[in-house]
């Protein structure tokens, strides 16, 4: 008998649990008019291309002639110095972020240019970018580069690397 | 055995009922029950208002969200604020000019949203400052303050900002009279009667860069102006004012201002103002005052004195202003949404009166006049009556509207809010206030198209409502729902300074209308301006020393600095190279007589530092900006005066003789 109403008190129990719990969702929680902030931070890893990285560029929409363009390499030496140089130097040393001598051997155009564009959700995803943050600690700011101005700055990388 | 069973059963079963009503359910216990869940915005979610609350005597304005009450953002407006280097920087200073010089503090009273067609439109907020006279002009792009315009002839700016249903002018009517400026104000106190004069500015809005200066002055007999609103709608191009003191008494107002059975309520046709001053009327009256502009592209506020005002003297135009009587020292005079009417509310008076704007118009027409106030036209009360609101209260001091024909009273002595209907001026709710509500608020409550749903009561005393801070507690905001036909307070929260008036805006409105998230680099015109970090560079002009720098996550260049010496005055132009959203940076140096910068992203901004002793001075940024936030610092190195150590300055070279 003992059991029994051992046995009753637990069952009625959970199921006042679940009718208090149930009845406040739909007149509680959600204020009429509130708007949700907009999820900046949302982490698909699984879907992430390491080599484009992420962004609105790929392989096909950002083509590189096989000699440098001087004018354009001007442009993005001055955009650099402006909004890169502070944390970046032109050699193998890095200062606040990697050096920049042979970044255009070690990726891809299109990765360069979302990431420059990009660089939130690539933080947060791309292993090694991951890595890099741990010697780092300082997350690469986004700069609001335009697309001209971020291909710009991949010419005047591949200046910096020599191409001619 | 069973019996206990039955018992035990019967105890779960009435304890479930209990605890059934624990949460309320459907819309029957939402009303008395879920108040609490009706102000709650779970945390990441927006608010639905944004509610501009001024600080009175801190002089700032603090902008809170609806219905949550959290506090988002304190503006510098009319008083120094060392947090943000507002009064502090060099570029700042000037947004404080007066004539009387840098005025670092006032007592902002009455924040106003802009409008285009009598609509709240999300462009500017404006606020009075009613200690020296000044009206001040907020960009709500960037949440700063844009312009402040000193006010002549004035001697304390409290009826204002309120505003033409296109912002074509922002009305600032003195509270305390006094002698013009361009009298000889050495008189007795005590000829008030003869000496002091009451002025009204017109203050002209430019539509599209938001610039103010004074159309024209309105020159009144003696009285302390208190508030106004503009006519809307069917009363568009007029304005009214409220008066008290019209016994014209120097001193102990507390008795002497209470005298008469009646003040007066001043309906000012501006249109015909308007007229004259096109027609070329008025005087050209020599006075001094300041406007102050903030130019967004060089980060820069300029102050420029200004040396005549326009007045129009009632004496000589007679269809320019009316009074009409109104019981009592009258406070609030509100138009409702229609504009036809006009609600009078006499603080010490036990009744509210309601003006009708077209009865106004046919007693004026008519003649309808009840003898004169010092040669201005007094209006019979009876003639321009709608009606009175019987018994609503004790001590009504301001009314705002809903959309659909109701209106809410402040009762200061009565401690409450009063909802009644402008159809048939029957009391329809009251609901207690904790204590002593000054100004209410309804988002839109002073518009063609109030939005309704909250109405916001700011109160001077809490006493027993919060946890004791010694002798100076908080004053509050309560937020109540008024949706329903019965109010609900849902909410109260307390504020800065004095939570003297307040307006609130859809969110949507606000956070769409081109927020301002970075000043982009290259549009940054400041004159001392360093856009790469190679340019940045310490120049020396005399004893001044001129600091280019940058900042960026997490170093500051240049970070060591020397040469500089005893006498030299030292201006630190910082320019933050940051191009993302929410990454300012700080700059604080030791021994700073004056306050630290914020450097909002893609922003020059100056401090001077006048080294008072040789030696190191470090300096570091305030902002906690990233990981290595604690490493971004450097150091100043001071000499005697006539040292010869050469000013250098580096960032990342200076190493060690040995390493």
């Amino acid at each position: 008998m003992k059991k029994i109403a051992s046995f009753l008190l637990i069952a009625a129990l959970i199921g006042m649990a679940v009718a208090c719990g149930g009845g406040g969702n739909n007149t509680g929680n959600t204020t009429d008019g509130a708007k949700p902030a907009p999820q900046s931070m949302v982490k698909d890893v699984a879907a992430y291309d390491p080599k484009r990285g992420e962004g609105k560029f790929n392989p096909e929409n950002v083509v590189l002639a096989e000699k440098l363009d001087e004018a354009m390499a001007t442009s993005g030496e001055k955009i650099s110095g402006t909004k890169c140089l502070s944390c970046h130097k032109l050699t193998e040393e890095r200062l606040v972020g990697p050096g920049w001598k042979g970044v255009t051997q070690r990726r891809q155009p299109a990765w360069l240019m979302n990431f420059i564009t990009n660089p939130d959700p690539m933080i947060d995803k791309d292993p090694e970018v991951q890595a890099q943050l741990e010697l780092c600690l300082v997350r690469m700011p986004n700069q609001n580069l335009t697309d001209d101005d971020a291909r710009h700055v991949v010419e005047f990388m591949r200046k910096n690397d020599g191409v001619k | 055995m069973k019996r206990t069973v039955y018992f035990i059963l019967f105890a779960i079963l009435s304890f479930a009922l209990l605890l059934g009503s624990c949460k309320p359910k459907g819309t029957a216990t939402a009303v008395s029950g879920d108040g609490g869940a009706k102000a709650y915005v779970p945390p990441g979610q927006y608010d639905e208002f944004y509610n501009f609350v001024s600080g009175g005597f801190s002089g700032q304005l603090a902008v809170y969200g609806l219905p949550s009450g959290r506090l988002f953002r304190v503006i510098p407006v009319f008083s120094v604020d060392p947090e943000k280097g507002w009064g502090y920087s060099e570029e700042t200073k000037p947004m404080l000019n007066t004539s009387h010089g840098f005025v670092p503090w006032d007592d902002l009273h009455h924040p106003t949203l802009s409008q285009t067609n009598g609509e709240t439109d999300g462009r500017w907020a404006f606020g009075n400052a009613n200690n020296t006279p000044r009206v001040a002009r907020i960009d709500l792009k960037t949440f700063k303050t844009a312009e402040i315009i000193e006010l002549p002839n004035s001697g304390g700016n409290h009826s204002s900002p309120f505003l033409t249903e296109n912002t074509e002018y922002v009305v600032a009517g003195t509270r305390f009279s006094v002698p013009p400026d361009n009298v000889n104000g050495d008189v007795p106190i005590n000829t008030y009667k003869e000496n002091f004069k009451g002025h009204i500015s017109f203050i002209g809005v430019d539509k599209t860069t938001g610039h103010m200066d004074i159309a024209f002055q309105i020159k009144c007999p003696g009285v302390n102006f208190d508030l106004s609103r503009a006519g809307k709608g069917v009363s568009h191009g007029w304005f009214f004012f409220s008066c008290y003191n019209t016994e014209q008494a120097n001193t102990l107002l507390e008795v002497n201002a209470s005298q008469k059975d009646k003040d007066f309520i001043m309906a000012v046709n501006w249109k015909k103002a308007e007229e004259y001053v096109k027609a070329g009327k008025g005087t050209k009256v020599p006075v001094k005052y300041a406007i102050n502009r903030w130019d967004e592209a060089t980060h820069t506020g300029t102050s420029e004195i200004k040396k005549e005002v326009l007045v129009l003297d009632v004496k000589e135009y007679p269809d320019l202003v009316y009074m009409m009587p109104c019981p009592k020292s009258p406070h609030g005079c509100d138009v409702n949404p229609t504009g036809e009417y006009i609600v009078g509310s006499g603080k010490l008076a036990a009744l509210i009166p309601v003006f009708s704007f077209d009865k106004i118009q046919k007693a004026i027409a008519g003649k309808d006049y009840d003898g004169d106030y010092e040669g201005i036209p007094v209006l019979k009360y009876e003639s321009v009556l709608h009606g009175e609101v019987k018994k609503p209260g004790l001590g009504p001091l301001h009314t705002e509207f809903d959309a659909n024909g109701n209106a809410y009273t402040s009762f200061f002595v009565s401690s409450e809010i009063v909802k009644w209907s402008l159809k048939d001026l029957q009391v329809l709710d009251r609901a207690p206030t904790f204590y002593s509500v000054g100004h209410l608020c309804v988002p839109g409550g002073d518009t063609k198209k109030p939005f309704g749903k909250y109405l916001i009561a700011y109160n001077k005393i809490t006493k027993d409502r919060y946890l004791p801070t010694g002798p100076e507690l908080t004053q509050s905001a309560q937020l109540f729902d008024i949706s329903g036909d019965k109010m609900q307070m849902i909410l109260d929260f307390p504020t800065i300074g004095e939570p003297h008036y307040a307006q609130a805006a859809p969110a949507d409105l606000i956070r769409n209308n081109g927020q301002l998230k970075i000043y982009k680099i290259d549009e940054n015109k400041h004159p001392h301006a360093t856009k790469a970090e190679a340019d940045a560079k310490v120049v020396r002009e005399g004893n001044k020393v001129h600091v280019y720098m940058t900042s960026i996550r997490s170093h500051f260049a240049p970070d060591n600095i020397e040469g500089v010496r005893m006498g030299d005055e030292v201006y630190f132009h910082i320019t933050n190279l940051e191009q993302d959203w929410d990454v300012p940076h700080g700059f604080a140096v030791k021994g700073a007589a004056n306050a630290e910068l914020l450097i909002m992203p893609g922003e020059t901004t100056t401090l001077k530092w006048v080294p008072d002793r040789v030696g190191i001075f470090p300096m570091y940024c305030t902002d906690f900006c990233s990981a290595l936030h604690q490493e971004m610092q450097g150091y100043v190195r001071v000499s005697p005066a006539g040292s010869n150590v050469p000013l250098t300055f580096s960032v990342g070279t200076n190493l060690p003789a040995n390493k």
